[in-house]
């Protein structure tokens, strides 16, 4: 990946860079349910439009933040830094945050105010069950290209399994469950 | 910010302890933090209750913006105010960026070693069980859910086989099942 010489050989212009900033800026008003939902947006306006970087750029960009420690947003700081380096991450990474962060803000202070009213009690009420089908849903579509796999479905399914029964039956950290889906995955069965 | 009333819960001390405590959990989360946050802010520091929690966690999923980033913003906020929200939201992105971005510079050097290819294979997989564990804990707060199990079950059912199995766009989805759920509760709640 050609980041590092990215960042003296062809930044991108002032403009280009604020150009950058607002269509991020945007797409986190848009970003209902997680960021990684706006990806296909992202990736027309950096890939398609652009060309600033390829495909397989973009897709490696959402993988290796998947693999680092951390929330997935981060993804997004990757792809900044693909086209244009640490000028690009800060301007995906503060187009992302800042409006999402500020309509946090106020609606927590908002609701807070107001937790006991029966309008914030049947919000919250109404949106618990959807919360938790979203949730399932998401284990679901991340686990599908694992199981998809015919060599490695059934490697995959142990863990996925392993991993469920010791996170509600036990109160280990999770991250023993990843360091064993490494060695797992890295000898090859899975 | 009102904090949380239930006596057995705990309350930082401090917004370092927040930063913390955010940076501990974005650390263990590899491929997403969720699951991590539930057994930390939950089980271990017991800063909100598990109902507080999927109340907050439906609240930052309507929201636009990543979902874990305003969970852990207006938790910041309810304890500390702004400093709160900008410490946890500190924790939470500024070690974790250092690590992706030198992660994104190394990747081309092996990539192509099957050994790690795998071992993220292996991490991915994990990565979806840990949702699918954290979905079941948190189901437990369908029982007392004032819908009623059977309607809070089948909203959750429809809500996964509309977004899981037939990939309708969750623009839609949310904001349509959720005025239909919303309503229903507004009528359950009556006085």
């Amino acid at each position: 990946m050609s980041s590092l010489s990215a960042v003296f050989a062809s930044p991108l212009s002032a403009g280009e860079l604020f150009g950058l900033f607002a269509q991020f800026l945007v797409l986190s008003l848009l970003a209902v349910g997680g960021v990684i939902t706006t990806a296909p947006g992202m990736h027309r306006y950096v890939a398609i439009e652009h060309h600033w970087i390829t495909d397989a750029q973009f897709t490696a960009s959402i993988a290796i933040a998947q693999a680092a420690p951390g929330p997935n947003v981060l993804f997004v700081a990757v792809i900044g830094w693909n086209v244009a380096g640490p000028l690009g991450a800060l301007a995906t990474m503060s187009g992302i945050l800042l409006p999402s962060t500020a309509l946090s803000l106020f609606t927590s202070r908002w609701g807070a105010k107001r937790r006991e009213t029966r309008g914030m009690r049947a919000f919250t009420t109404g949106l618990t069950p959807i919360t938790i089908g979203l949730l399932i849903a998401t284990g679901w579509v991340l686990a599908q290209p694992y199981l998809a796999d015919r060599g490695h479905a059934a490697g995959a399914l142990a863990l996925m399994a392993i991993s469920i029964v010791v996170m509600v039956k036990t109160r280990l950290s999770p991250m023993w469950l990843v360091g064993l889906g490494a060695i797992v995955g890295g000898a090859g069965w899975a | 910010m009102t904090p949380p009333s239930d006596p057995t819960l705990a309350r930082p001390a401090s917004p370092a302890e927040l930063f913390f405590t955010f940076n501990r959990l974005a650390l263990q989360g590899f491929g997403g933090v969720l699951a991590v946050a539930q057994r930390e802010l939950v089980e271990r520091k017991r800063w909100l209750a598990r109902d507080q929690f999927v109340e907050m966690l439906a609240i930052s999923q309507v929201l636009p913006g990543p979902n874990i980033v305003n969970l852990s913003l207006m938790l910041g906020d309810r304890f500390f105010g702004l400093r709160g929200a900008l410490a946890a939201l500190a924790g939470m992105l500024l070690v974790p960026l250092f690590i992706v971005i030198g992660l994104t510079v190394a990747y081309g050097e092996f990539s192509r070693i099957a050994v790690v290819s795998g071992a993220l294979r292996g991490m991915g997989a994990v990565a979806a069980g840990l949702i699918v564990s954290t979905a079941i804990k948190l189901s437990g707060s369908l029982a007392t859910n004032r819908l009623g199990l059977p309607l809070s079950v089948a909203f959750a059912l429809v809500t996964f086989v509309l977004i899981g199995l037939l990939h309708w766009p969750l623009t839609w989805v949310v904001p349509g099942l959720g005025v239909v759920a919303v309503a229903l509760a507004w009528w359950r709640l009556a006085p």
